[in-house]
Protein backbone atom coordinates (compact mmCIF):
# COMPACT_ATOMS: atom_id res chain seq x y z
CA UNK A 1 0.00 0.00 0.00
CA UNK A 2 2.45 2.38 0.89
CA UNK A 3 5.07 1.56 -1.63
CA UNK A 4 2.23 1.69 -4.31
CA UNK A 5 1.98 5.54 -3.12
CA UNK A 6 5.38 5.79 -3.36
CA UNK A 7 5.49 4.92 -7.07
CA UNK A 8 2.39 6.75 -7.90
CA UNK A 9 3.68 10.02 -6.16
CA UNK A 10 7.10 9.75 -8.17
CA UNK A 11 5.13 8.51 -11.12
CA UNK A 12 3.00 11.52 -11.10
CA UNK A 13 5.78 13.95 -10.63
CA UNK A 14 7.94 12.32 -13.80
CA UNK A 15 4.78 12.82 -15.49
CA UNK A 16 4.07 16.65 -14.43
CA UNK A 17 7.99 17.32 -15.48
CA UNK A 18 7.51 16.03 -18.98
CA UNK A 19 4.28 17.18 -19.43
CA UNK A 20 4.49 20.89 -18.50
CA UNK A 21 7.74 21.19 -20.42
CA UNK A 22 7.72 24.47 -20.80
CA UNK A 23 7.44 25.14 -17.56
CA UNK A 24 9.64 23.19 -16.13
CA UNK A 25 12.48 24.14 -19.06
CA UNK A 26 11.82 27.46 -17.73
CA UNK A 27 12.48 26.72 -13.61
CA UNK A 28 15.54 24.44 -14.54
CA UNK A 29 17.31 27.50 -16.41
CA UNK A 30 16.64 29.47 -13.51
CA UNK A 31 17.97 27.07 -11.01
CA UNK A 32 20.88 26.46 -13.34
CA UNK A 33 21.15 29.97 -12.78
CA UNK A 34 21.34 29.78 -9.42
CA UNK A 35 23.34 26.22 -9.41
CA UNK A 36 26.01 28.34 -11.44
CA UNK A 37 26.20 31.09 -8.98
CA UNK A 38 27.11 28.69 -5.82
CA UNK A 39 29.70 27.01 -8.26
CA UNK A 40 31.83 29.97 -9.16
CA UNK A 41 31.58 31.01 -5.58
CA UNK A 42 33.28 27.53 -4.59
CA UNK A 43 35.67 28.53 -7.26
CA UNK A 44 36.24 31.76 -6.47
CA UNK A 45 36.73 31.64 -3.15
CA UNK A 46 39.31 28.21 -4.14
CA UNK A 47 40.89 31.25 -6.14
CA UNK A 48 40.77 33.71 -3.37
CA UNK A 49 42.26 30.91 -0.64
CA UNK A 50 44.85 29.93 -3.37
CA UNK A 51 45.96 33.63 -3.90
CA UNK A 52 46.34 34.56 -0.19
CA UNK A 53 47.65 31.53 0.35
CA UNK A 54 50.51 32.58 -2.33
CA UNK A 55 50.75 35.96 -0.87
CA UNK A 56 51.18 34.45 2.63
CA UNK A 57 53.33 32.44 1.66
CA UNK A 58 55.90 35.23 0.05
CA UNK A 59 55.97 37.02 3.53
CA UNK A 60 58.93 35.77 5.77
CA UNK A 61 61.25 37.74 8.46
CA UNK A 62 64.90 37.13 8.03
CA UNK A 63 67.33 36.83 11.03
CA UNK A 64 70.47 38.36 10.04
CA UNK A 65 73.43 37.24 12.39
CA UNK A 66 77.01 38.53 13.20
CA UNK A 67 79.70 37.07 11.33
CA UNK A 68 81.83 35.83 14.53
CA UNK A 69 78.49 33.92 15.62
CA UNK A 70 79.14 30.22 16.32
CA UNK A 71 77.52 28.13 13.49
CA UNK A 72 76.33 25.70 16.40
CA UNK A 73 74.61 28.48 18.69
CA UNK A 74 72.46 29.27 15.24
CA UNK A 75 70.91 25.82 14.60
CA UNK A 76 70.09 26.39 18.51
CA UNK A 77 68.38 29.46 17.81
CA UNK A 78 66.53 27.35 14.82
CA UNK A 79 66.08 25.04 16.97
CA UNK A 80 64.43 27.08 19.58
CA UNK A 81 62.19 28.85 16.76
CA UNK A 82 60.78 25.58 15.37
CA UNK A 83 59.65 25.16 18.42
CA UNK A 84 56.99 28.09 18.42
CA UNK A 85 53.61 27.57 17.97
CA UNK A 86 53.13 30.41 15.83
CA UNK A 87 56.04 29.44 13.50
CA UNK A 88 55.62 26.84 10.67
CA UNK A 89 59.24 26.99 9.28
CA UNK A 90 63.01 27.74 9.60
CA UNK A 91 65.31 27.84 6.90
CA UNK A 92 68.72 28.06 7.40
CA UNK A 93 71.02 29.82 5.34
CA UNK A 94 75.17 29.64 6.32
CA UNK A 95 77.79 32.13 5.69
CA UNK A 96 79.03 29.84 2.23
CA UNK A 97 76.04 29.31 1.15
CA UNK A 98 75.11 33.11 1.75
CA UNK A 99 77.88 33.94 -0.62
CA UNK A 100 77.71 31.48 -3.00
CA UNK A 101 74.49 33.11 -3.26
CA UNK A 102 75.21 36.43 -3.47
CA UNK A 103 77.67 35.82 -6.51
CA UNK A 104 75.32 34.00 -7.95
CA UNK A 105 72.87 37.07 -7.94
CA UNK A 106 75.95 39.42 -9.41
CA UNK A 107 77.26 37.38 -11.38
CA UNK A 108 77.17 40.07 -14.32
CA UNK A 109 78.64 42.72 -12.02
CA UNK A 110 82.40 42.45 -12.18
CA UNK A 111 82.99 45.55 -10.10
CA UNK A 112 81.22 43.96 -7.23
CA UNK A 113 82.49 40.94 -7.44
CA UNK A 114 86.17 42.13 -7.58
CA UNK A 115 85.32 44.37 -4.48
CA UNK A 116 84.23 40.96 -3.13
CA UNK A 117 87.85 39.35 -3.97
CA UNK A 118 89.54 42.08 -2.50
CA UNK A 119 87.93 41.26 0.76
CA UNK A 120 90.21 38.77 3.09
CA UNK A 121 86.86 37.10 4.89
CA UNK A 122 83.57 36.30 3.97
CA UNK A 123 81.75 39.49 5.29
CA UNK A 124 78.28 37.83 5.15
CA UNK A 125 76.91 36.69 7.65
CA UNK A 126 74.07 33.50 7.91
CA UNK A 127 70.90 34.11 7.69
CA UNK A 128 67.55 32.29 8.93
CA UNK A 129 64.43 32.66 7.23
CA UNK A 130 61.13 31.94 9.45
CA UNK A 131 58.22 31.97 7.91
CA UNK A 132 55.01 32.21 10.37
CA UNK A 133 51.66 30.30 10.23
CA UNK A 134 49.53 34.01 10.16
CA UNK A 135 50.94 37.32 8.58
CA UNK A 136 49.70 38.69 12.27
CA UNK A 137 52.35 36.48 13.87
CA UNK A 138 55.34 38.04 13.22
CA UNK A 139 54.98 40.49 15.54
CA UNK A 140 55.66 37.75 18.28
CA UNK A 141 58.35 35.97 16.53
CA UNK A 142 59.94 39.09 16.16
CA UNK A 143 59.57 40.25 19.75
CA UNK A 144 60.61 36.67 20.76
CA UNK A 145 63.85 36.90 18.40
CA UNK A 146 64.57 40.79 20.48
CA UNK A 147 63.94 39.54 23.80
CA UNK A 148 66.39 37.79 25.80
CA UNK A 149 64.70 34.25 26.06
CA UNK A 150 65.66 32.76 22.95
CA UNK A 151 69.20 32.16 24.24
CA UNK A 152 69.29 33.08 27.87
CA UNK A 153 70.87 36.55 26.94
CA UNK A 154 73.12 35.56 24.50
CA UNK A 155 71.20 36.08 21.06
CA UNK A 156 72.28 39.65 21.38
CA UNK A 157 75.83 39.00 20.86
CA UNK A 158 74.62 36.78 17.66
CA UNK A 159 71.99 38.76 15.78
CA UNK A 160 72.96 41.79 13.83
CA UNK A 161 69.77 42.70 12.51
CA UNK A 162 65.89 41.39 12.28
CA UNK A 163 64.45 43.00 9.01
CA UNK A 164 60.85 42.64 10.71
CA UNK A 165 60.94 46.16 11.73
CA UNK A 166 61.41 47.51 8.48
CA UNK A 167 59.08 45.79 7.44
CA UNK A 168 56.42 45.62 9.34
CA UNK A 169 53.86 48.61 8.16
CA UNK A 170 53.92 46.25 5.07
CA UNK A 171 53.14 43.20 6.73
CA UNK A 172 51.07 44.46 9.43
CA UNK A 173 48.96 46.41 6.08
CA UNK A 174 48.85 43.12 4.41
CA UNK A 175 47.59 41.26 6.86
CA UNK A 176 44.71 44.25 7.19
CA UNK A 177 44.24 43.22 3.43
CA UNK A 178 43.99 39.55 3.38
CA UNK A 179 41.53 39.64 5.97
CA UNK A 180 39.24 42.13 4.96
CA UNK A 181 40.01 40.51 1.14
CA UNK A 182 38.64 37.12 2.22
CA UNK A 183 35.63 38.80 4.47
CA UNK A 184 34.73 41.04 1.47
CA UNK A 185 34.68 37.97 -0.75
CA UNK A 186 32.34 35.70 1.70
CA UNK A 187 29.65 38.80 1.94
CA UNK A 188 29.39 38.99 -1.74
CA UNK A 189 29.30 35.53 -2.40
CA UNK A 190 26.62 35.07 0.44
CA UNK A 191 24.70 37.98 -1.18
CA UNK A 192 24.36 36.41 -5.08
CA UNK A 193 23.86 32.84 -3.34
CA UNK A 194 20.84 34.45 -1.12
CA UNK A 195 19.78 36.26 -4.50
CA UNK A 196 20.16 33.88 -6.40
CA UNK A 197 17.81 31.13 -4.40
CA UNK A 198 15.28 33.66 -3.87
CA UNK A 199 14.82 33.38 -7.39
CA UNK A 200 14.87 30.12 -7.86
CA UNK A 201 12.21 29.69 -5.56
CA UNK A 202 10.03 32.49 -6.63
CA UNK A 203 10.01 30.69 -9.90
CA UNK A 204 9.09 27.40 -9.05
CA UNK A 205 6.19 29.39 -6.76
CA UNK A 206 5.44 30.30 -10.15
CA UNK A 207 5.52 27.10 -11.59
CA UNK A 208 3.19 25.68 -8.87
CA UNK A 209 0.98 29.15 -8.84
CA UNK A 210 -0.29 28.02 -12.97
CA UNK A 211 -1.56 24.31 -10.83
CA UNK A 212 -3.19 26.33 -8.19
CA UNK A 213 -6.53 25.07 -9.58
CA UNK A 214 -5.63 22.05 -9.92
CA UNK A 215 -4.53 21.60 -6.34
CA UNK A 216 -8.08 22.83 -5.39
CA UNK A 217 -9.54 20.23 -7.75
CA UNK A 218 -7.61 17.42 -6.13
CA UNK A 219 -8.68 18.39 -2.77
CA UNK A 220 -12.43 18.39 -3.66
CA UNK A 221 -12.49 14.67 -5.14
CA UNK A 222 -10.63 13.71 -1.89
CA UNK A 223 -7.08 13.93 -2.48
CA UNK A 224 -4.86 13.72 1.31
CA UNK A 225 -2.41 16.87 1.18
CA UNK A 226 0.23 14.50 1.28
CA UNK A 227 -1.20 13.00 -2.37
CA UNK A 228 -1.08 16.19 -3.74
CA UNK A 229 2.22 17.54 -2.28
CA UNK A 230 4.11 14.91 -3.44
CA UNK A 231 4.48 14.70 -7.06
CA UNK A 232 5.29 18.64 -6.64
CA UNK A 233 7.51 17.50 -4.62
CA UNK A 234 9.27 15.45 -7.10
CA UNK A 235 8.97 17.33 -9.98
CA UNK A 236 11.16 20.43 -7.93
CA UNK A 237 13.50 17.30 -7.22
CA UNK A 238 13.83 16.31 -10.97
CA UNK A 239 13.93 20.43 -11.41
CA UNK A 240 16.96 20.31 -8.91
CA UNK A 241 18.42 17.53 -10.57
CA UNK A 242 17.97 18.74 -14.34
CA UNK A 243 19.71 21.87 -13.33
CA UNK A 244 22.53 20.94 -11.39
CA UNK A 245 23.94 18.15 -14.74
CA UNK A 246 23.31 20.78 -16.50
CA UNK A 247 25.68 23.32 -14.42
CA UNK A 248 28.36 20.71 -13.50
CA UNK A 249 28.36 20.01 -18.12
CA UNK A 250 28.34 23.74 -18.36
CA UNK A 251 31.47 24.13 -15.65
CA UNK A 252 33.37 21.75 -17.60
CA UNK A 253 34.56 23.78 -20.89
CA UNK A 254 34.54 27.10 -18.73
CA UNK A 255 37.24 25.82 -16.68
CA UNK A 256 38.76 24.38 -19.77
CA UNK A 257 39.20 27.68 -21.47
CA UNK A 258 39.59 29.84 -18.48
CA UNK A 259 41.94 27.46 -16.31
CA UNK A 260 44.87 28.75 -18.42
CA UNK A 261 44.50 32.46 -18.34
CA UNK A 262 43.42 32.88 -14.85
CA UNK A 263 46.39 30.96 -13.63
CA UNK A 264 48.33 34.08 -14.60
CA UNK A 265 46.80 36.22 -13.65
CA UNK A 266 45.99 34.79 -10.00
CA UNK A 267 47.42 32.24 -7.69
CA UNK A 268 49.07 29.27 -10.11
CA UNK A 269 45.40 27.88 -9.45
CA UNK A 270 44.60 25.66 -12.33
CA UNK A 271 40.34 25.59 -12.35
CA UNK A 272 40.34 22.84 -14.97
CA UNK A 273 42.58 20.92 -12.69
CA UNK A 274 40.78 21.61 -9.51
CA UNK A 275 37.26 21.07 -11.27
CA UNK A 276 38.67 17.62 -12.38
CA UNK A 277 40.33 16.57 -8.81
CA UNK A 278 37.54 17.88 -6.86
CA UNK A 279 34.85 16.61 -9.37
CA UNK A 280 33.50 14.61 -6.62
CA UNK A 281 32.53 17.68 -3.78
CA UNK A 282 30.78 19.65 -6.64
CA UNK A 283 29.27 17.14 -7.54
CA UNK A 284 27.40 16.52 -3.92
CA UNK A 285 27.51 20.35 -3.73
CA UNK A 286 25.42 20.94 -6.83
CA UNK A 287 23.26 18.04 -6.76
CA UNK A 288 22.49 17.91 -3.04
CA UNK A 289 21.69 22.23 -2.58
CA UNK A 290 19.51 21.54 -6.28
CA UNK A 291 17.37 18.87 -4.88
CA UNK A 292 17.12 20.32 -1.44
CA UNK A 293 16.13 24.07 -3.03
CA UNK A 294 13.35 22.35 -5.69
CA UNK A 295 11.91 20.17 -2.83
CA UNK A 296 12.04 22.47 -0.49
CA UNK A 297 10.56 25.43 -2.53
CA UNK A 298 8.11 23.05 -4.47
CA UNK A 299 6.76 21.63 -0.06
CA UNK A 300 6.14 25.90 0.96
CA UNK A 301 4.76 26.63 -2.48
CA UNK A 302 2.09 23.63 -2.44
CA UNK A 303 0.70 24.49 1.21
CA UNK A 304 0.03 27.82 -0.07
CA UNK A 305 -3.18 26.35 -2.01
CA UNK A 306 -3.66 23.29 -0.06
CA UNK A 307 -6.03 25.43 2.04
CA UNK A 308 -9.43 24.86 0.16
CA UNK B 1 -28.59 10.99 5.12
CA UNK B 2 -28.22 14.98 4.65
CA UNK B 3 -29.42 16.90 7.62
CA UNK B 4 -29.51 20.86 7.35
CA UNK B 5 -30.03 22.02 10.60
CA UNK B 6 -31.48 26.11 10.95
CA UNK B 7 -27.99 26.29 8.79
CA UNK B 8 -27.18 30.70 7.88
CA UNK B 9 -24.01 31.76 5.93
CA UNK B 10 -23.36 35.45 6.45
CA UNK B 11 -20.83 36.92 4.85
CA UNK B 12 -21.42 40.84 6.19
CA UNK B 13 -23.99 42.36 7.11
CA UNK B 14 -25.66 43.27 2.91
CA UNK B 15 -24.64 39.50 1.95
CA UNK B 16 -26.49 36.68 3.55
CA UNK B 17 -26.38 33.90 1.23
CA UNK B 18 -28.37 31.11 3.74
CA UNK B 19 -30.95 32.15 6.06
CA UNK B 20 -32.34 29.57 8.41
CA UNK B 21 -32.24 26.32 5.80
CA UNK B 22 -33.67 23.60 7.65
CA UNK B 23 -34.36 20.28 4.96
CA UNK B 24 -33.69 17.02 5.19
CA UNK B 25 -32.50 14.51 2.13
CA UNK B 26 -33.10 10.94 1.93
CA UNK B 27 -31.24 8.01 0.88
CA UNK B 28 -31.47 7.49 -3.04
CA UNK B 29 -33.72 10.33 -3.21
CA UNK B 30 -33.43 12.78 -6.49
CA UNK B 31 -33.35 16.34 -5.32
CA UNK B 32 -33.35 19.81 -7.48
CA UNK B 33 -32.20 22.78 -6.35
CA UNK B 34 -33.42 25.60 -7.99
CA UNK B 35 -33.52 29.45 -7.97
CA UNK B 36 -31.84 32.66 -8.97
CA UNK B 37 -28.62 33.32 -9.33
CA UNK B 38 -27.63 34.27 -5.78
CA UNK B 39 -30.39 32.46 -4.24
CA UNK B 40 -27.93 30.33 -2.28
CA UNK B 41 -28.16 26.83 -3.67
CA UNK B 42 -24.33 26.54 -4.56
CA UNK B 43 -23.91 27.73 -1.01
CA UNK B 44 -25.54 24.57 0.12
CA UNK B 45 -23.67 22.35 -2.10
CA UNK B 46 -20.46 23.77 -0.86
CA UNK B 47 -21.78 23.30 2.85
CA UNK B 48 -21.93 19.81 2.32
CA UNK B 49 -18.51 19.24 0.76
CA UNK B 50 -16.83 21.23 3.60
CA UNK B 51 -15.76 24.12 1.43
CA UNK B 52 -18.22 27.03 3.39
CA UNK B 53 -18.60 26.80 6.97
CA UNK B 54 -22.21 28.05 8.40
CA UNK B 55 -22.15 31.14 10.11
CA UNK B 56 -24.62 29.39 12.50
CA UNK B 57 -26.51 25.84 12.45
CA UNK B 58 -25.23 22.73 11.40
CA UNK B 59 -25.05 20.14 8.49
CA UNK B 60 -24.98 16.64 9.54
CA UNK B 61 -23.94 13.28 6.87
CA UNK B 62 -25.45 10.17 8.81
CA UNK B 63 -24.33 11.00 12.16
CA UNK B 64 -21.39 13.43 11.64
CA UNK B 65 -21.57 17.19 12.04
CA UNK B 66 -19.55 18.02 8.41
CA UNK B 67 -18.04 21.27 10.24
CA UNK B 68 -16.43 19.87 12.79
CA UNK B 69 -14.13 17.47 11.23
CA UNK B 70 -10.07 18.17 11.38
CA UNK B 71 -8.67 19.42 8.56
CA UNK B 72 -6.35 16.81 7.45
CA UNK B 73 -9.68 14.03 8.14
CA UNK B 74 -11.49 16.29 5.57
CA UNK B 75 -10.36 14.19 2.29
CA UNK B 76 -11.50 11.04 3.99
CA UNK B 77 -15.04 12.59 4.62
CA UNK B 78 -15.13 13.87 1.01
CA UNK B 79 -14.63 10.54 -0.88
CA UNK B 80 -18.16 9.60 -0.04
CA UNK B 81 -19.00 12.14 -2.54
CA UNK B 82 -18.98 12.59 -6.07
CA UNK B 83 -18.79 16.73 -7.21
CA UNK B 84 -19.92 17.43 -10.64
CA UNK B 85 -19.24 20.95 -11.44
CA UNK B 86 -20.48 23.24 -14.66
CA UNK B 87 -16.81 24.20 -15.05
CA UNK B 88 -15.93 20.40 -15.26
CA UNK B 89 -12.93 20.51 -13.33
CA UNK B 90 -10.92 18.22 -14.92
CA UNK B 91 -7.03 18.04 -14.08
CA UNK B 92 -5.76 19.36 -17.27
CA UNK B 93 -2.50 17.47 -17.72
CA UNK B 94 -4.00 13.99 -16.98
CA UNK B 95 -5.91 11.96 -19.97
CA UNK B 96 -9.64 11.32 -19.63
CA UNK B 97 -8.16 7.37 -18.25
CA UNK B 98 -5.99 9.08 -15.58
CA UNK B 99 -8.11 11.68 -14.43
CA UNK B 100 -10.36 9.09 -13.04
CA UNK B 101 -7.50 6.72 -11.79
CA UNK B 102 -6.16 9.54 -10.33
CA UNK B 103 -9.76 9.09 -7.89
CA UNK B 104 -9.58 5.45 -7.79
CA UNK B 105 -5.24 6.01 -6.69
CA UNK B 106 -6.29 8.61 -3.86
CA UNK B 107 -8.38 6.29 -2.04
CA UNK B 108 -5.99 3.10 -2.45
CA UNK B 109 -7.13 1.15 -5.23
CA UNK B 110 -5.11 -1.70 -6.56
CA UNK B 111 -3.50 -0.99 -10.59
CA UNK B 112 -5.42 -3.81 -11.27
CA UNK B 113 -8.71 -2.79 -10.35
CA UNK B 114 -8.31 1.09 -12.28
CA UNK B 115 -7.25 -0.99 -15.13
CA UNK B 116 -10.72 -2.82 -14.76
CA UNK B 117 -13.00 -0.18 -13.30
CA UNK B 118 -11.87 3.30 -15.61
CA UNK B 119 -13.19 1.46 -18.72
CA UNK B 120 -16.10 -0.02 -17.26
CA UNK B 121 -17.39 3.93 -16.07
CA UNK B 122 -15.97 5.31 -19.39
CA UNK B 123 -18.02 2.77 -21.30
CA UNK B 124 -21.29 3.70 -18.70
CA UNK B 125 -20.34 7.81 -19.64
CA UNK B 126 -20.36 6.21 -23.70
CA UNK B 127 -16.77 7.41 -23.91
CA UNK B 128 -14.51 4.35 -24.34
CA UNK B 129 -13.06 5.27 -27.42
CA UNK B 130 -11.37 8.95 -25.94
CA UNK B 131 -9.75 6.98 -23.03
CA UNK B 132 -6.13 8.08 -24.04
CA UNK B 133 -7.41 11.92 -25.01
CA UNK B 134 -6.32 14.77 -22.89
CA UNK B 135 -9.63 17.59 -21.70
CA UNK B 136 -8.65 20.28 -23.65
CA UNK B 137 -8.78 17.81 -26.41
CA UNK B 138 -12.68 16.53 -25.68
CA UNK B 139 -15.62 18.56 -26.58
CA UNK B 140 -17.80 20.11 -23.34
CA UNK B 141 -20.36 17.76 -23.11
CA UNK B 142 -17.20 15.03 -23.36
CA UNK B 143 -15.54 16.52 -20.54
CA UNK B 144 -18.27 16.50 -18.56
CA UNK B 145 -18.88 12.92 -19.31
CA UNK B 146 -15.44 12.42 -18.18
CA UNK B 147 -16.18 13.99 -14.64
CA UNK B 148 -18.85 12.38 -14.24
CA UNK B 149 -17.37 9.08 -14.46
CA UNK B 150 -14.56 10.43 -12.20
CA UNK B 151 -17.36 11.27 -9.93
CA UNK B 152 -19.13 7.78 -9.69
CA UNK B 153 -15.80 5.75 -9.80
CA UNK B 154 -15.72 4.92 -6.20
CA UNK B 155 -19.23 4.52 -5.71
CA UNK B 156 -20.01 7.28 -3.59
CA UNK B 157 -22.60 7.60 -1.27
CA UNK B 158 -24.22 11.27 -2.98
CA UNK B 159 -23.28 12.57 -6.08
CA UNK B 160 -23.59 16.23 -6.11
CA UNK B 161 -23.92 18.04 -9.81
CA UNK B 162 -23.38 21.89 -9.44
CA UNK B 163 -25.33 23.24 -12.87
CA UNK B 164 -23.57 20.42 -14.62
CA UNK B 165 -25.48 20.97 -18.13
CA UNK B 166 -25.41 25.30 -17.70
CA UNK B 167 -22.52 24.97 -20.58
CA UNK B 168 -23.62 22.36 -23.14
CA UNK B 169 -25.67 22.32 -25.74
CA UNK B 170 -29.17 20.57 -25.68
CA UNK B 171 -28.70 17.23 -26.65
CA UNK B 172 -25.75 16.85 -24.27
CA UNK B 173 -28.03 18.31 -21.69
CA UNK B 174 -30.72 15.66 -22.23
CA UNK B 175 -28.13 12.72 -22.05
CA UNK B 176 -25.90 14.03 -18.63
CA UNK B 177 -29.22 14.13 -17.31
CA UNK B 178 -30.24 10.65 -18.18
CA UNK B 179 -27.02 9.72 -16.93
CA UNK B 180 -28.02 11.05 -13.70
CA UNK B 181 -31.03 9.49 -13.56
CA UNK B 182 -29.52 6.24 -14.21
CA UNK B 183 -26.93 6.52 -11.04
CA UNK B 184 -30.11 7.76 -9.29
CA UNK B 185 -31.48 4.19 -10.29
CA UNK B 186 -28.60 2.38 -9.25
CA UNK B 187 -28.99 3.22 -5.85
CA UNK B 188 -27.22 6.44 -5.30
CA UNK B 189 -28.52 9.54 -3.96
CA UNK B 190 -28.11 13.07 -6.32
CA UNK B 191 -28.63 16.33 -5.66
CA UNK B 192 -28.58 18.72 -8.75
CA UNK B 193 -28.80 22.41 -9.32
CA UNK B 194 -30.01 23.76 -12.05
CA UNK B 195 -31.79 26.90 -14.34
CA UNK B 196 -33.05 24.23 -17.05
CA UNK B 197 -37.08 24.17 -16.70
CA UNK B 198 -37.10 21.85 -18.96
CA UNK B 199 -34.38 19.24 -17.06
CA UNK B 200 -36.49 19.66 -14.01
CA UNK B 201 -40.16 18.74 -15.29
CA UNK B 202 -38.90 16.03 -17.30
CA UNK B 203 -37.24 14.36 -14.13
CA UNK B 204 -40.50 14.92 -12.11
CA UNK B 205 -38.64 14.47 -8.85
CA UNK B 206 -38.04 16.22 -5.76
CA UNK B 207 -37.87 19.80 -6.22
CA UNK B 208 -36.58 22.19 -3.71
CA UNK B 209 -36.99 25.87 -4.90
CA UNK B 210 -34.86 28.68 -3.29
CA UNK B 211 -34.94 32.17 -3.29
CA UNK B 212 -32.57 34.69 -0.96
CA UNK B 213 -31.09 32.40 1.10
CA UNK B 214 -34.42 30.53 2.35
CA UNK B 215 -35.92 27.41 1.19
CA UNK B 216 -39.74 29.01 0.04
CA UNK B 217 -41.21 25.61 -1.68
CA UNK B 218 -40.25 21.72 -1.47
CA UNK B 219 -42.09 19.45 -3.47
CA UNK B 220 -41.89 16.35 -3.74
CA UNK B 221 -42.81 15.44 -7.77
CA UNK B 222 -42.00 19.29 -8.55
CA UNK B 223 -42.16 21.18 -11.38
CA UNK B 224 -39.79 24.22 -12.13
CA UNK B 225 -41.70 27.35 -10.63
CA UNK B 226 -40.19 30.57 -10.21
Amino acid sequence: MLWTSIKRVIKGGVVNFYRNGFVSLASVLIMTVTLFVIGSVLFLSATLTASLDEIKSKVDVNVYFLTSAKEEDILALAEALRTLPEVKDVEYVSREQALTDFKKRHEHDELTLQALEELPDNPLGAVLNVKAKEPSQYEGIAGFLKGDNALGGGTKTLIDEVNYYDNKVAIDKLSRILVSAEKLGFAAALMLVIISISIAFNTIRLAIYISREEIGVMRLVGASNKYIRGPFVVSGILYGITASLLTLALFYPLTYYLGDSLQNFFSGLNLFTYYLVHFGEFFLILVGSGIVLGAVSSFLAVRRYLNV
Amino acid sequence: MIYFDNVSKVYSDSSTALSGVTLTIHPKEFVSLVGHSGAGKTTLLKMILAEERPTSGSVLFDATDIHTLRRHKLHQYRRKIGAIFQDFRLLPNKTAFENIAFAMEMVGRSDAEIAVDVPYVLQMVDLGTKMWNFPHELSGGEKQRVAIARAIVNQPDVVIADEPTGSLDPINTYDIVQILKKINDLGTTVILTTHNKGVIDSLGKRVITMEKGKVIRDDPTGKYVL
